[in-house]
């Protein structure tokens, strides 16, 4: 059985074991999040030794040829080679970012704006790694577009039982700094397409990307349909909906259908929602999709199901883009 | 006859073109799609490439045993020659559906034939 050397100790890992598993039942506090491979909250990198290619899924290569690599989805059993590994440290990761504003969205979301010292190198729908001062970390996907925004635009729906998002809908303020890491991610609109027609399918705070990508692709001059879908089972948790229809005004282009799923006939009969799960809606009324750039963004049983139907009907796998939110205070909960 | 099947068939762009043809095709057979459902379809896509490319004759990693332990569980799960038939129909109908000329086409069915005790584990 391979083993891994981390802070001067040789640990023998035991069957189908990954190294973020290892080093927490050694001991080793290492901070994680998704445990999936998404989010990159573990990463470390390689002192010695090549890692599973599984692991390095989702890196860019610049990350990859500096040595990182994901150890919440790293089984050394997979090659049978020994890895020297270490953790990076702070600097090389993080960023400083100070709050610059905290604004409702709706009664769930709320939208944080931050400012960094040095601008960040982004495109819209890639995530960051955001941590405050006790360690607790969480990913978010940026809304914003560089080109467009000064500053970086995040949608923080408030969880039950959510450490991150309650802390951040109750206490954070205006002012306050915080660590940043990213950004990450393959999620964001590709240019050189200006003509295809593109399918945006969101649900929760799904549209934070979302609603990036389509403003990036018009300000990229993009003339292909773009028809951005919004599901949420709740009508609370339809937000931007003026900022949506406002875009949807100003450019011919761009469609935006709001979907509610939940029970709320009046909520939906009040502000002109479909009814329907957004992925069941969009791919319903858009069923040949050869050719097109399919973007699923939100809970992840809805990105899987939005990925399948696309793909049978017509998308290329290849261009299909997805950013699944992962999240780790709610696994076992149902969503909404 | 010098050129390899492979290289007739149009080697790795021609697996590019017939891999989401032919993983449509059986995720839309309501007969093989359960054996081919998958939480990662990244992954189903790579593992249908490198089959495609076996099958094109193109270099590829796969033994015989690893065919085994890849299908072992779908064989407890009820795979057998009927599903097997039906995926290899797939295969052809892909082929047939890029215009691979007719001499290719049983190559590659003769090569993925040979798979069969291979896969259902016999």
């Amino acid at each position: 059985m391979a083993s891994i050397n981390f802070a001067a100790a040789q640990h023998a890992l035991v069957p189908d074991e990954t190294v973020l598993e290892c080093l927490e039942r050694n001991g080793h506090e290492i901070p994680f999040s998704c445990r999936t491979g998404v989010c990159l909250s573990c990463m470390m990198r390689l002192r010695c030794g090549t890692p599973p290619r599984a692991s390095l899924d989702g890196l860019r290569q610049g990350q990859i040829e500096q040595g990182y690599f994901l150890p919440c989805v790293c089984r050394p059993e997979e090659t049978g080679e020994d890895l020297e590994i270490e953790a990076p440290t702070d600097a090389e990761l993080f960023g400083r970012a100070v709050v610059s504003e905290l604004a409702p969205l709706s009664a769930a979301v709320c939208r944080l704006r931050l400012r960094t010292s040095v601008p960040l190198f982004y495109h819209a729908g890639q995530f960051i790694n955001l941590r405050r001062g006790d360690g607790l970390m969480r990913a978010y996907s940026l809304a914003s577009v560089p080109r467009l925004d000064d500053t970086l635009e995040l949608h923080i729906k408030r969880l039950g039982g959510g450490k991150m998002s309650n802390w951040i809908h109750e206490e954070l303020e205006p002012g306050t700094a915080l660590d940043i890491q990213g950004p990450n991610g393959e999620c964001y609109y590709i240019g050189g397409e200006a003509a295809r027609p593109l399918l945006l399918i969101g649900n929760g705070t799904g549209l934070a990307p979302l609603y990036g990508i389509a403003r990036d692709a018009l300000a990229h001059g993009h003339t292909g349909q773009i028809h951005l879908f919004h599901g949420s089972r709740t009508a609370k948790g339809l937000y931007y909906r003026d900022e949506l229809n406002a875009l949807a005004q100003a450019h011919e282009n761009f469609h935006y259908t709001a979907c509610l799923s939940g029970e709320e006939a009046e909520a939906r009969a009040a502000n002109g929602a479909r009814e329907g799960r957004a992925e069941a809606v969009a791919l319903a009324e858009h069923d040949k999709l050869a050719g097109w750039g399919i973007y699923l963004c939100g809970y992840p049983p809805m990105v899987k199901t939005a990925k399948k139907l696309a793909f049978l009907a017509g998308a290329e796998l290849a261009n299909i883009l997805a950013d699944p939110y992962e999240m780790q205070d709610l696994r076992r909960l149902p969503r909404d | 006859m010098s050129d390899s099947l492979y290289q007739r068939i149009g080697g790795a762009a021609a697996v590019e073109a017939a891999v989401d043809l032919f993983y449509r095709k059986v995720l839309t057979d309501p007969d093989v799609s359960a054996f081919f459902d998958s939480t990662d379809m990244d992954g189903q896509r790579a593992k249908q490439k490198s089959f495609l490319t076996m099958v094109f004759g193109g270099p590829h990693e796969y033994s015989g045993k690893d065919m085994r332990t890849a299908h072992a569980k779908l064989v407890d799960d009820g795979l057998n020659d009927s599903h097997f038939d039906k995926v290899a129909g797939h295969l052809q109908a892909t082929l047939e559906e890029l215009g691979v000329d007719a001499g290719a086409i049983t190559e590659v069915m003769t090569i993925a034939g040979s798979t069969r005790n291979d896969v259902l584990n016999r």
